[in-house]
């Protein structure tokens, strides 16, 4: 009995995710819980390992192709061994499949373009009679299989929809030139002031040039090009839209002085150094946003419309630039429990997990305040995008130092930190986010020696 | 009009019937003086006497060739088997007389006979008295196969087997004898050989059923209507010759469909139905046909979880419903 191998759900709201790499090829065998292939979701990429030892008797889902949890990957059994039948499930979203490897395209072409499940003889004659194009119809059958209903739900809908889509951009309360719109008689290139000129009606043996529709999407003239959407900055996109439409943001900024961090760093880096922790501005910022989210616990909360959930631990999300690819925020939990040292121990292990595409679903989910360091870039200070569900976040600007007026008026130069607090307006006012903020500044003034 | 019970339209049917044509007569083991063993013909003996209503010995064979001989010579026989289980010893006068002779005379002799029998299973009856035995019979062309659900159906459906020119085998579900009440019509009124019922409008799948499968999958839909599923109910009626037009009607409309009945699956009428469906339907199912029914086994079980294991009940119903409403 053939075992299979299924796309797991990585976590609570992962729903999908990508076969990025096969492990194994089809004949070749493996052992269980020896790592078979790689997957990307939208937070996190992670190694699948093998649910059972034997031979890899078909591999389903080619690399590069995003198909929903729960969807058969590949068969693993014995050499020879005879598969049942299985409808796979639809990928999650075709459009976004990257280029698929040749060796791949060879494996089953047909399977992988089309991945509808079973399509009922009904559906098939139906889709066929009324020009449906099934790709388009959600399915609600089992297995997501597209139901006869499915189909004329779908033609209900689309055939309201439909027509407004393909109906032509103007409409003609009569036949004739007179009664149509000038750009589509005489081009509308031609409507310009130098091509005025000729813009004259046409006349009956000099038929008019034939119209053409206004399409939404033009084709990519010389030079342009289209970067196709990775999962990554789907999801970006998706989150940053979402956020800005959920939360009314509120940016507010003070500024640290750095002075005694400095001291303590420049200090200790090496003793860190000795216990293999690269110790980083980063843990200090860290450290002091722990100890203002236990003194300011609304400020550690989500939104709900029964009331603000306060969260009872202290998971700092840190927000990890990959570059070109984009970012991802995983997440300490409990960071208020732990020392300077341990904060820059796991700020360092979840850095270097993240630009390693090693995190775990886990790192990445129950953040109760994030932290952005825009310094690194040189940006001064920034009005970060909140991370949803949460309630702020906190930018780090790039420490600098300028010349600043301290105690008894006199002009000092001070390694100064520009601090931008984004909160979510319908949780805090402005008196107690900034107390928050304060908070966090009075630390990082005052850090111990 | 008055609600009666499924055996009280069956002796009513036969009353009226004795009553119209001095031709009708009825035979059958106990049917006389007893009134039958699930008083079917109780009255009929005091009232019509022992020429009309008469009591054989037990021999099934002598019973139904009795009725064929009478019918042949313009006899409207009424022959009574008191189990469908112990029609098997006229299985021969039955398929390779009776229902032949028509054909073989080139329609000069016919033989207007119906036999009554009760059949089907769920009343602790065991190995010799829960048999169902349509699908042999519903297999033999110059019969007509007949199973009322309820009382309106049971007269007017007895009333025109016994005017029918031609052998009718007429199954009674005995389960629902006394369980199964219905308004009945006073007066005259037949209820024609050959249509099917759609007894519940429906649009999510169609169910097909008959006798006491048929009151159990009406109780089965009314439980699915209250979970959102609208389930299109077809009472057969006749299983021989089959109303093909309403079967494919309905799965026309619905895309689905599953048939129940307690005989056994393999071989069981249901198949037909299938078949008929896959044939002349397919390109409207959006579901593989399903068939609710009877276990392969032998016999029903005299012990009663065994028996209840057995049986179809609207639980099994609703629930084979909702996995095809599922699919």
């Amino acid at each position: 009995m053939a075992t299979k191998v299924i796309m797991p759900q990585l976590g609570e709201s992962v729903v999908e995710g990508t076969v990025t790499t096969w492990l194994k090829k089809e004949g070749e065998t493996i052992a269980e819980f020896e790592s078979l292939l790689e997957i990307n979701t939208d937070k996190v990429d992670t190694e699948i390992p093998s649910p059972a030892g034997g031979t890899i008797l078909k591999i389903i889902v080619p690399e590069g192709q995003t198909v929903t949890a729960g969807t058969i990957l590949a068969w693993i059994g014995e050499p020879g061994e005879v598969l049942q039948a299985e409808p796979a499930a639809p990928p999650a979203e075709p459009v976004e499949a990257k280029p698929v490897e040749a060796k791949s395209v060879e494996a089953k072409p047909a399977e992988a373009a089309r991945d509808l499940g079973f399509i009922s003889p009904v559906v098939a004659r139906l889709a066929a009679d009324k020009k449906v194009d099934l790709t388009r119809v959600k399915g609600t059958g089992q297995g997501g299989r597209i139901t006869k209903k499915d189909v004329l739900d779908y033609l209900e809908k689309g055939e309201k929809a439909e027509p407004a889509a393909v109906a032509a951009p103007w409409e003609t309360p009569g036949e004739g030139d007179l009664f149509r719109p000038t750009e589509l008689q005489f081009g509308a290139g031609e409507m310009s002031a130098a091509g005025l000129r000729q813009a004259q009606p046409a006349t009956p043996d000099q038929p008019a040039a034939p119209a053409q529709p206004a399409t939404p999407a033009q084709p990519a003239k010389g030079g342009e090009q289209l970067i196709p959407h990775t999962t990554m900055r789907k999801r970006i996109a998706e989150h940053m839209v979402n956020s800005k439409h959920t939360s009314p943001h509120v940016t507010t900024v003070m500024e640290a002085d750095f002075k005694r961090v400095v001291a303590h760093y420049e200090k200790n880096k090496d003793v860190f150094a000795r216990d293999g922790v690269k110790l980083t501005y980063t843990a200090y910022f860290a450290a002091a946003t722990a100890t203002a989210l236990r003194a300011f616990p609304l400020v550690n909360s989500s939104w709900s419309d029964e009331g603000v959930m306060i969260h009872p631990q202290v998971n700092l999300a840190i927000a990890v630039s990959l570059g070109a690819e984009g970012l991802i925020v995983p997440v300490i939990p409990n960071a208020d429990g732990l020392s300077l040292l341990g904060l820059a121990r796991a700020i360092h292990d979840i850095a270097t997990r993240a630009r390693a595409h090693r995190l775990n679903p886990d790192d990445v989910r129950g953040g109760t305040f994030s932290i952005t360091n825009h310094g690194t870039s040189g940006s001064l200070f920034a009005t970060p995008v909140i991370n949803q569900p949460q309630c702020a976040i906190l930018g780090v600007g790039a420490v600098q130092k300028r010349a600043v007026v301290v105690e008894g008026d006199a002009i000092a130069v001070r390694p100064m930190v520009y601090l931008s607090l984004t909160f979510d307006h319908r949780i805090l006012d402005g008196a107690s986010a900034d107390g928050f903020l304060a908070k966090i500044v009075d630390v990082l003034n005052n850090w111990p020696d | 009009m008055a609600e009666i019970t499924m055996i009280d339209a069956i002796r009513q049917a036969m009353d009226d019937e004795l009553a119209r044509d001095e031709n009708v007569f009825i035979v059958g083991e106990d049917v006389g003086k007893r009134g039958g063993v699930f008083r079917a013909t109780v009255g009929l003996f005091e009232k019509y006497g022992g020429e009309r209503v008469i009591d054989s010995p037990l021999a099934e064979l002598s019973i139904v060739g009795v009725g064929i001989g009478a019918a042949l010579y313009g006899m409207r026989p009424i022959c009574e088997i008191q189990f469908a289980d112990f029609i098997y010893p006229a299985f021969n006068q039955i398929v390779s007389e009776a229902a032949k002779m028509c054909y073989r005379s080139n329609g000069e002799w016919t033989v207007p006979m119906v036999i009554r029998a009760p059949y089907g299973g769920g009343i602790g009856g065991g190995l010799y008295h829960s048999q169902s035995v349509e699908a042999f019979f519903a297999h033999i062309p110059g019969l007509k196969v007949v199973i009322p659900s309820n009382p309106y159906d049971a007269k007017g459906l007895l009333k025109a087997a016994v005017r029918d020119p031609n052998p009718v085998i007429y199954l009674e579900p005995k389960k629902g004898y006394r369980l199964i009440r219905g308004e009945v019509p006073d007066g005259d009124y037949t209820v024609p050989i050959g249509p099917a019922n759609v007894t519940r409008q429906g649009s999510d799948l169609t169910v097909y059923a008959y006798g006491m499968m048929h009151y159990y999958t009406l109780q089965a839909a009314e439980k699915l209507a209250g979970e959102g599923v609208d389930v299109e109910v077809v009472d057969l009626r006749t299983l021989y010759p089959v109303d093909k037009q309403t079967v494919l009607e309905s799965v026309r409309k619905t895309g689905k469909a599953l048939i129940v009945h307690e005989d056994n699956l393999t071989g069981g009428y249901g198949g037909e139905i299938a078949a008929i469906i896959a044939e002349e339907a397919f390109t409207d199912l959006d579901a593989p046909v399903r068939r609710l029914c009877g276990p392969d086994v032998p016999a029903v079980p005299f012990s009663h979880p065994l028996q209840d294991w057995f049986m179809p009940n609207p639980d099994k119903i609703a629930q084979a419903m909702r996995d095809l409403a599922a699919y």
